[in-house]
């Protein structure tokens, strides 16, 4: 038995758990994982064996066809689906329970426990009611393990309701045009599509061609998002007066010329800073966030009240130096891969 | 100012000039006087508030949040104004929002002491919109995407009126514009300019680059390496005026009292000297000029050092005459006799340079560097002056720039546009041989140069090459390689390396290029100039 928590190890390339031999969200292939949830950063394929939730995994397969057969005709990825509030034994006399982290569907929260020491990796994570996934559980133990996505005091979310009530706003003003909505394929859009619908929103919303498989999968998982068509199948007339969702790449493409007159929006945090939204060519701004803002975060430390506070991908100097005010014990990992402005 | 604020954010976030146009307009229209004209101010030249410095909201806002964490956020935004807008504590009470012009007013009367109270009270009544169009209008220069030209523009739209007009009344009338809004919106009679020392906009060139021009259209003159002047007489006072218009008539006193008729008129400025050009009387460099500018108070040494001159390139204005319509070939032979009657001691022409062709032109452009000559002008021989860049009629064709090998050493995020990207990079030169032991010292700074998406390729190598950071800079891993182009280079005590660039921007990245194969301090100073 060595030094405490000596058996959990931040690497630059994900967390290693030295007893059990695996990886959490490793940024490159490894023979086991432990994934937190389904985005490019967390879940990348080529494991030999990764143990998330079901809707992960599901997730895993649909972008990486991780169920693929190979040469031989057997599935060489061993997926290990393991439920909200499941607790699997690993190798080596360790613990791993999934907790919902609130983030997207699927995402999960690991809770570590080893030789009565107690670890929990947030993966990414927001304290935000969600209709596309459960609320975020706070667990106590002795080291946290946070994103910092948004570890700024600038950043302060506002309720989604104002954002929605601006863009269906902005549709009515201008019924000959649609809105173009720019949103992460995987949560961002279905959490937008579902507030929408929450907001009375009863029109068809278009998808972008890369959209629709994630939708589907999602409304497999019991997230009705209500009437969903494709772009490529409409005219521009049909799209008039209409919500149209893209992935970000798209909302400057030539491929949003056969759409409307678009009014250019985008649902992410970093639409908060007015210059990022002009960078991206921006007209109406939605600041909607699938990870926790500064507030989330500062709370959710206190909450938790571990002893010992990792602060990962981000912003972490901001963080730390909160930490370091309110007299809690922190420290910044250099993860690398995990600087992902894009959300 | 809830209207100022929500225009403020819509010309943010909109790309198209006529929307922007429309946008401004429409508000000119619907606003009432003195709030528009305080705004039309704010988005052309900008307010000035001596007691609100970006300093001022810097302590503000260091008093209520953690410096570390100001700063840090500071970073990211890139805008002061932006991220104290975002900071700022929430009032307990609903906001009760001041119009514009109360809003200038309250500002106003602000001095640097009462500001830390006063300030604080303003930013209480607005919401966050409010307090980034307050501080953005408080501090000067929105940096919207909204240029002096455009508002002007925005507003001769919305008033039917013709936007060279409005430049020409412009200089001469002081923020809220009272007159301009009568003349424009309620058909009052056009401001009287007549017998005010007013800038007039100057005309400008554009980059030469491929064009070949024919010489029997086109006349060259030298463009020579000082400052750009205006000197206006009327209503018996001289004013001078740079470039952007500002009144420089202060820091050079000894051209005040020297021209003895009613004149708008155009030429460089330049202190006496030898370095440049053969022409008589000659002109000393840059560098030279440089020791009076941005002086507010100018002593007798200084005078007798460094005494200046205009060196005349075209006459707007002589004795009540407007001389812009007519073509340049006309005015010239004003200036030229003009010239006569003023004292050789504070004035000379710039003369015309002759070519038999555009190919021998070009051979007498490849020796201006010695001559320490900016370049060459090219003027079509018909052009009027009109204000402003337009096509076809005025070519500068600078000299080539010099090249040189840098390493990327240090970056740092831009602000504004590029608010969040490294784009601001200081380079450096070996100070021996890389191979045993040299090392590179910064040579300058470089933050233009790169297209949108290089610069997205430089963010993310200096993301991932940082070996520290000293607070917003960031060192790093010495490993790529600028080709950077610049004007001339000069000594200069501000830099380890003793050398300072003039106009240094990014010419080429060298992402092929080995670091140790980049040029060193030696090859640098070679091409000292003075």
């Amino acid at each position: 038995m060595g030094a405490p928590f000596s058996w959990i190890k931040p690497e630059p390339h994900g967390i290693y758990i030295e007893p059990a031999d695996c990886w959490v969200d490793p940024s490159r292939p490894v023979d086991h994982a432990l994934v937190t949830h389904g985005h490019a950063d967390h879940a990348r394929g080529g494991h030999g064996r990764t143990v998330a939730t079901p809707e992960t995994l599901a997730i895993m397969e649909l972008r990486y066809r991780t169920g693929a057969e190979d040469d031989a005709g057997q599935i060489p990825h061993k997926a290990m689906p393991v439920e909200y509030g499941e607790t699997i034994r690993l190798k080596g006399g360790v613990d791993a329970t999934y907790v919902p982290a609130g983030h997207v569907l699927g995402s999960a929260q690991i809770l570590l426990e080893h030789a009565g020491e107690r670890v929990v990796i947030t993966g990414d994570y927001k304290r935000r009611e969600d209709p596309t996934c459960p609320p975020f559980e706070v667990q106590q133990c002795d080291i946290f393990i946070t994103e910092a996505t948004f570890g700024l005091p600038v950043f302060c979310h506002p309720p989604i309701e104002e954002e929605m009530a601006k863009l269906l706003d902005r549709l009515r003003a201008h019924p000959d045009r649609c809105v173009l909505v720019g949103a992460y394929a995987l949560g961002k859009a279905q959490r937008v599509i579902a507030e929408l619908r929450a907001a009375g929103h009863k029109d068809p919303i278009y998808l972008h061609g890369a959209m629709e498989k994630m939708c589907r999968l999602y409304e497999e998982h019991g997230v009705d998002l209500g009437e969903l068509l494709l772009v490529a199948d409409y005219s521009k007339d049909d799209m008039r007066g209409a919500i149209v969702v893209c992935p970000p790449s798209a909302l400057n493409d030539r491929w949003s010329r056969r759409l409307p007159d678009p009014i250019t929006a985008m649902a992410s945090g970093w639409m908060r800073v007015r210059q990022r939204a002009r960078q991206r060519n921006v007209e109406l701004p939605l600041v909607i966030s699938d990870h926790a803002d500064w507030g989330e975060l500062t709370r959710t430390i206190k909450e938790v009240d571990a002893h010992e506070n990792w602060i990962t991908h981000g912003r972490e100097d901001a963080l730390l130096r909160w930490c370091q005010l309110h007299q809690r014990r922190a420290r910044a990992l250099a993860l690398v891969g995990y600087d992902d402005e894009d959300d | 100012m809830e209207e100022f604020a929500a225009l403020i954010d819509a010309l943010v976030y909109t790309r198209s000039r006529n929307e922007k146009l429309r946008l401004i307009a429409e508000y000119l229209q619907a606003t009432p006087d003195p709030d528009r004209g305080w705004a039309l101010a704010a988005l052309s030249d900008g307010l000035d508030f001596p007691a609100v410095k970006s300093s001022t909201i810097r302590n503000l806002l260091k008093d209520r949040i953690d410096p570390v964490l100001w700063t840090l956020s500071r970073d990211f935004v890139g805008d002061t104004a932006e991220t104290a807008s975002l900071l700022w504590p929430a009032p307990d009470e609903p906001p009760s929002p001041p119009s514009v012009s109360e809003t200038v007013e309250l500002l106003s009367a602000m001095n640097r002491k009462s500001v830390t109270t006063e300030l604080p009270k303003l930013l209480d009544r607005l919401d966050s919109s409010g307090r980034y169009a307050l501080l953005k209008l408080a501090t000067g220069g929105m940096r919207i995407g909204v240029s002096s030209r455009l508002a002007k523009t925005a507003f001769a739209q919305g008033f039917n009126v013709d936007v060279d007009e409005v430049e020409e009344y412009w200089h001469g009338l002081t923020p809220p514009y009272a007159e301009l809004f009568a003349w424009a919106a309620d058909g009052a009679d056009p401001p009287d300019i007549e017998n005010l020392p007013t800038f007039r906009p100057f005309m400008l060139a554009h980059p030469l680059e491929e064009t070949v021009v024919d010489l029997e259209d086109y006349a060259a003159e030298w463009k020579w390496d000082g400052i750009r002047v205006q000197l206006v007489r009327a209503g018996g006072e001289t004013r001078l005026y740079s470039r952007s218009g500002d009144d420089i008539s202060a820091t050079f006193p000894e051209l005040l009292d020297v021209l003895p008729m009613n004149a708008v008129l155009d030429g460089e400025l330049l202190v006496r000297g030898s370095t440049q050009g053969g022409e008589a009387g000659g002109a000393a460099s840059f560098n030279a000029l440089q020791q009076r500018l941005g002086r507010k108070t100018v002593s007798k040494k200084m005078l007798a050092e460094y005494p200046a001159f205009v060196r005349l390139y075209d006459v707007l204005l002589v004795e009540g005459e407007d001389l812009r319509p007519l073509p340049w070939e006309k005015r010239r032979g004003q200036l030229e006799a003009l010239a006569s009657r003023l004292p050789e001691t504070h004035f000379d022409i710039s003369s015309v340079v002759e070519a038999t062709d555009f190919e021998h032109l070009s051979q007498i452009r490849e020796g201006s560097r010695e001559d320490a000559i900016e370049g060459l002008m090219l003027k079509r021989k018909d052009s009027p002056y009109i204000a402003g860049r337009r096509v076809g009629y005025w070519y500068k064709w600078k000299r080539d720039p010099l090249l040189v090998d840098c390493v990327l050493m240090y970056a740092q995020r831009g602000s504004g546009k590029r608010s969040s990207f490294f784009s601001d990079y200081t380079f450096g030169c070996w100070n021996g041989d890389p191979d045993k032991g040299a090392h590179l010292l910064p040579v300058g700074k470089a933050y233009s140069g790169f297209t949108d998406e290089e610069l997205k390729k430089i963010d993310k190598h200096v993301r991932q090459n940082t070996i520290n950071r000293f607070g917003p800079v960031r060192e790093t891993e010495k490993k790529l390689v600028f080709e950077v182009a610049f004007d001339s280079v000069h000594e200069s005590k501000r830099h380890k390396s003793g050398l300072a660039m003039r106009f240094p921007r990014i010419h080429r990245i060298r992402w092929d290029k080995p670091p140790h194969e980049a040029d060193r301090i030696e090859a640098l100073r070679a091409l000292i100039a003075d």
